[in-house]
């Protein structure tokens, strides 16, 4: 089989096919493809021997477009990259900015960030959850995740007035005090939500086309996922036990105790688990949060016009998708000079020649599922 | 404020910087690793301030001029040069650490320049030498997952592209950044064999800024269209010219402007 990284054109293009293989087109307008993902395999048989993303249909020049936005300007912008987990995005950005600044987000202002990045863990999950086992055959999920989720997005819209595209913090800090009921609602979502997970792991983790479906399929070694610069839930799966929070804390991730699930054998199943704990995780994160949200100012001191001292800043968070990372250059003007995304969700991809080869045409659905990518991001 | 590129820029990074035992290396043949004991030391310090243009640099090969910079020196620099920034505003600070002293014990006159931003480490590589580099980065000194590559456009310098690479090390929880100067002809080596992850990382630098990275092994666009014409990320691409003559093409009309 193989298994070496010959790239695809070398095999499809310049060379002629076998008797039994064919290059078959997926996408970029395919519904489980998540967006617009153009996937080119070449087959023997149902079997996939090569494959190869084409990618860039959603691409806005999201860089080029921030090194004509003042630094405040572009904030809205990186909401639309991981559109499921807007706010966390916005969290990497304005912290990344922040330490350009040298200045710091006040102690209030770092646990509702957290609070709120959780709560877009746990939706961007469930978003993954319900159009994964979609994916896969399975229909009844997608209702029960769509409609915890639409109680996420409904503390959201109380927090900043928007659902999807929050824009919820500022660099500095929030520019809105939480609301009255911020923590009732947190706690009413938080407290049953363990039994939610277990209503859904009820559903998938002992079925038995679930795990034939997902048992073995899209392997990915430790070695392998370090390789390939996996992150996230997809480089834990594996068994690293690696996780930017407890790594390299940021926001008041510091203060609370969680544990970073890892899987062992890297497959699709492995990262199911993985996600499900992480949603369990996430909810105690934000009960233990809710407990003590410390009184005091919203916003730190920067100015109102921002002129970081020149220099640059990597700066990167665990989003619910692995690594983001913002790259930011100062030219010591309102712009940024530079400012470079590190897309989780575009690394993450990078593997999916390495996880489909050897397996079937079916598997591709399965694998581009479990790689929970979100085309806005890695196109940008 | 400073609206220059040029001038922004840590001062440390200036291409012409006069650092002069180590910049010929850049465009030169530090091929063989010499110990270079007495060249190591002296850079660190040249290297934190030498903000003069010092537009001599370029040809400046003798060893001798380590002085120059030397004289030219802020004073601030010369109390804390030590690693720990405890400096009072964010910026550049100059970098001497064990960490250092190895890359250059192992490279010598390769590593052209370290300093840290905001705390976080970046060291200054020889183009030709950035594959050892990453191999030895890699194995020896554990920064086993790269995390980020990609490239930054200064068109008024002589060497206008940084190729930036992003790396962390799981085992000592520690990121470092490499940078290597290219020029717009100049190509780049690819770490695609070393780390498969640059592989689309190289080709969105190819792509974005139209650096060719030698040895990748397929190396074309990623997110624009193949017949896309210029580097959008390149300062000087012209986004109106683009714009109507796709327009003039494709719909007929003079412009959409």
């Amino acid at each position: 089989m193989p298994d070496e990284r010959i790239p695809f054109a070398t095999h499809a293009e310049h060379t002629v096919l076998g008797a039994d293989e064919i290059v078959l087109n997926m996408g970029p307008q395919h519904p489980s493809t998540h967006g617009v993902l153009r996937v080119k395999l070449r087959l023997d048989g149902e079997k996939v021997i090569g494959s190869e993303c084409v990618i860039g249909y959603l691409h806005r020049g999201v860089e080029k477009i921030a090194e004509h936005r003042t630094y405040t300007q572009f904030a809205p912008y990186v909401d639309r990259m991981d559109y499921v987990a807007a706010v966390s995005n916005g969290l990497g950005y304005c912290e990344a900015v922040e330490k350009l600044l040298g200045a710091e987000a006040p102690p209030r202002a770092r646990v509702i960030r957290t609070i709120l990045t959780e709560l877009q863990r746990i939706a961007s999950h469930l978003f993954w959850l319900g159009t994964h086992a979609l994916d896969i055959g399975a229909l009844t999920p997608l209702f029960y995740c769509l409609r915890e989720r639409e109680e996420i997005l409904k503390i959201f819209e109380k927090f900043c007035g928007a659902r999807l595209t929050t824009h919820a913090f500022r660099i500095g800090g929030l520019q809105y005090e939480a609301y009255d009921e911020l923590e009732s609602d947190v706690e009413r979502f938080c407290k049953p939500f363990d039994k939610r997970v277990d209503e859904y792991e009820s559903l998938l983790t002992e079925n038995r086309i679930w795990v034939g479906r997902t048992k073995g399929i899209g392997i990915l070694t430790a070695k392998e996922a370090i390789d390939y610069g996996a992150s996230g839930p997809v480089l834990r799966a594996s068994g690293v036990k690696w996780d930017i929070r407890k790594a390299m804390p940021y926001a008041a991730y510091d203060q609370y105790k969680f544990e970073i699930p890892t899987g062992k054998n890297g497959d699709t199943y492995d990262r199911y688990i993985v996600r499900m704990e992480e949603m369990r995780q996430s909810r105690l994160i934000c009960l233990q949060a809710i407990e003590n949200i410390p009184a005091g100012p919203i916003m730190g001191k920067v100015g109102k016009v921002l002129k970081p001292p020149p220099g640059e800043v990597y700066h990167a968070i665990e989003a619910p998708k692995g690594e983001l990372g913002y790259y930011i250059i100062s030219d010591g003007t309102t712009q940024p000079y530079r400012v470079r995304i590190r897309p989780p969700s575009l690394i993450n991809l990078e593997a999916f020649d390495k996880m489909i080869r050897g397996h079937l045409v079916a598997d591709v659905v399965a694998i581009i599922g479990t790689l929970d990518i979100v085309l806005g991001e890695v196109d940008r | 404020m400073v609206n220059d590129p040029e001038e922004k820029q840590p001062p440390a990074s200036s291409p012409t910087d006069p650092s002069a035992p180590k910049t010929p290396a850049a465009g030169g043949e530090p091929a063989s690793a010499p110990p270079a004991a007495p060249a190591a030391p002296a850079p660190p310090a040249a290297a934190k301030p030498p903000a003069p243009p010092a537009a001599a640099g370029a040809g400046a090969k003798p060893p001798a001029a380590p002085a120059a910079p030397a004289v030219g020196a802020k004073p601030p620099a010369a109390p804390r040069p030590p690693a720990p920034p405890a400096a009072p505003k964010e910026g550049p600070v100059a970098l001497e650490n064990d960490l250092v002293k190895r890359y250059k014990e192992k490279f010598g006159p390769a590593i052209l320049e370290a300093w840290t931003d905001r705390k976080q480490a970046i060291l200054v590589v020889a183009r030709e030498l950035l594959a050892e580099i990453a191999i030895y980065s890699r194995d020896d000194e554990k920064f086993d997952w790269l995390s980020d590559l990609t490239a930054v456009d200064w068109p008024k310098r002589e060497k206008r592209f940084d190729v930036v690479l992003n790396m962390y090390s799981m085992e000592k929880n520690k990121r470092l950044r490499l940078k290597v100067h290219a020029s717009a002809d100049e190509r780049v080596p690819s770490v695609q064999g070393i780390w498969s992850t640059a592989n689309w990382m190289e080709r969105e630098v190819y792509d974005m800024f139209g650096v060719i990275f030698e040895g990748h092994p397929d190396l074309k666009r990623i997110l624009l269209p193949d017949e896309w014409q210029g580097y959008p990320l390149r300062k000087d691409y012209d986004i109106l010219t683009q714009d109507t003559a796709w327009v003039r093409e494709n719909l007929g009309i003079e412009s959409g402007q």
